[in-house]
């Protein structure tokens, strides 16, 4: 039985849907996160980790289901509601701005409430940031712009972090700098959903596993029972 | 005084004053179709109809309400800006996801409409609007005569160009525009409201015409074709400039209207082709335009 004491989830998916036009990808996505808790999607190529990302974040365009925030339903509202009740996207591509220069990048994303990390502690975090904050924000190698993409998203307040592959093609020293960089967030409360190919990097800083294939979850594996369930999750990832 | 290549100072320089002029609105008229372009994706062939509203609006002002040239300054360009959004938000919003073609063809049609209702109740001989009493008369400087009112158009919209370029390229708002221009769903993802964006650009876009057109009310006659006449050119101009670019929209206008200057004196035949003789070559050569980014 349940404690009925516990809190709920920070956020609950529910039989999420969606669709790029008429591409069904999302067939029933459920799992949910506590707070505080760092979790993981993990999966193949194409099995929807960043399309239940999008659809999280209301940028799939077409959904159904549940995704409760806090307990606020949100899968029928705008992007800009959603980052407003303090979800904060880093996406699969980055997305950082040419046409804006390091800074600008990094201040662009308004404050959505307060606790943000101010801008000294970001550039205390990260910085090569700080020496370049004037280049163009496409200048930068690949580490530095997933780290401006990061950081960011910190500078809001939000506390709820939706990263989207942030290791993919960065060298061994900058995937360590930015794992070290989730469990120093970790510490300091955030929660995250983190969309993972390399299940290695996850484990080093997750506390539970979902393994997404074909649109929908189908196991969910605490960190600490990884070891035990390595075949299996080969298996699934078809490594 | 001095002759360069058998022409007269007084007529090169006069010339060149008058390309000034011509490439101060090309300047403002570029700009307002770049910022447009960059975020709605939208070719505002309408611009040209919106640029003589601003003219007619500020004629009406004074033949109806006695309302005089400083005060249309500011009202004409707030009402036509008005009257942008209202078109932005009825009809333009439903284009966004389809080609660029749509946005063309739909505000060419618009264009048509507004020219077609002036003609209609002004007819096309062009009303008088008088220079405004404190910039009558000129400066004569020695090598040429001023009048002061060119003098005005001219740092009006120097001033009105900086002004746009430094609120784009160099405010919080304008860091907003750019990357809602580059990426319009993550910059809605980080919480900022879009389309509300997307609306007052096009209404500033359009205010810029208004505000050409008020300018160019007591240069020009103030006839429904004025816009027509200019925007073909001004297109041209955003072509060699490149759609995307604010800078280069703007320092385009310029060189393009003194280019034209030039042309009138050393080969007056060819005043009237030369900006599209140059769209051609650069079309040829760096299709993106001068200041513009391949993509």
């Amino acid at each position: 039985m349940r404690d009925t004491a516990a809190p709920a989830p920070l956020l609950s998916v529910a039989g999420l849907q969606g669709w790029y036009g008429e591409s069904h990808v999302l067939h029933g996505i459920d799992f949910h996160v506590n707070e505080g808790e760092v979790v993981t999607l993990l999966g193949r190529n194409g099995a929807g980790k960043t399309s239940t990302i999008l659809a999280i974040m209301g940028i799939l365009p077409r959904r159904s289901g549940s995704v409760r925030f806090g307990g606020v339903e949100t899968v029928n509202l705008q992007p800009r509601q959603i980052a407003r009740l303090g979800i904060a996207i880093c996406p699969e591509e980055r997305g950082i701005f040419a046409s804006l220069s390091v800074e600008e990048n990094l201040m662009l994303p308004p404050r959505i409430q307060d606790g943000g990390l101010s801008v000294d502690r970001i550039y205390q975090l990260f910085p090569n940031l700080k020496e370049r904050s004037r280049s163009q924000g496409t200048k930068l190698s690949g580490g530095e712009q997933q780290m401006l993409a990061i950081a960011r998203i910190l500078r809001t307040g939000s506390r709820f972090l939706l990263l989207d592959e942030p290791t993919e093609g960065l060298a061994p020293v900058i995937v360590q700098q930015i794992g070290r960089t989730i469990q120093q967030l970790k510490k300091e409360g955030f929660t995250i959903v983190l969309v993972e190919q390399n299940f290695r990097f996850a484990a080093s800083v997750a506390d539970r596993h979902y393994v997404v294939d074909q649109g929908r979850v189908i196991d969910m594996i605490p960190n600490a029972d990884l070891d035990a369930n390595i075949d299996k999750l080969h298996a699934y990832l078809g490594v | 005084m001095f002759e360069l290549l058998g022409i007269p100072p007084q007529v090169l320089l006069g010339q060149l004053l008058l390309g000034l002029i011509n490439g101060s609105f090309y300047a403002v008229l570029s700009l307002g179709l770049a910022v447009i372009f960059g975020l709605l994706n939208i070719i505002n062939f309408a611009h040209g109809a919106l640029y003589m509203m601003g003219a007619f609006v500020a004629w009406m002002l004074l033949n109806y309400f006695g309302i005089g040239y400083w005060w249309a300054l500011i009202l004409a360009p707030v009402i036509v800006g008005g009257f942008g959004i209202v078109l932005e938000r009825t009809i333009l919003s439903r284009l966004y996801k389809l080609d660029h073609l749509y946005g063309l063809l739909l505000t060419f049609g618009l264009a048509l409409i507004i020219q077609g209702l002036f003609r209609n109740y002004y007819g096309i001989s062009g009303l008088p609007y008088q220079i405004p009493a404190e910039l009558a008369g000129g400066y004569n400087l020695g090598f040429m005569y001023l009048p002061n009112y060119r003098a005005w158009v001219v740092i009006a919209s120097a001033a009105v160009c900086f002004g746009a370029w430094f609120l784009i390229e160099k405010t919080r708002l304008g860091a907003y525009l750019r990357a809602a221009t580059e990426n319009p769903t993550l910059v809605g993802a980080f919480g900022i409201n879009v389309p509300l964006m997307v609306m007052l650009t096009y209404g500033a876009g359009v205010a810029l015409a208004g505000f050409a057109g008020v300018l160019a009310a007591p240069i020009y006659s103030v006839n429904p074709n004025m816009g027509a006449d200019l925007i073909i050119v001004v297109f041209a101009v955003v072509v060699i400039g490149g759609m995307g670019s604010i800078l280069g929209a703007i320092l385009t206008g310029y060189v393009l209207g003194l280019v034209e200057g030039l042309a009138r004196v050393f080969f007056p035949e060819g005043s009237a082709v030369v900006i599209f003789v140059i769209m051609a070559i650069v079309l040829l050569v760096k299709p993106e335009g001068l200041f513009g980014r391949a993509n």
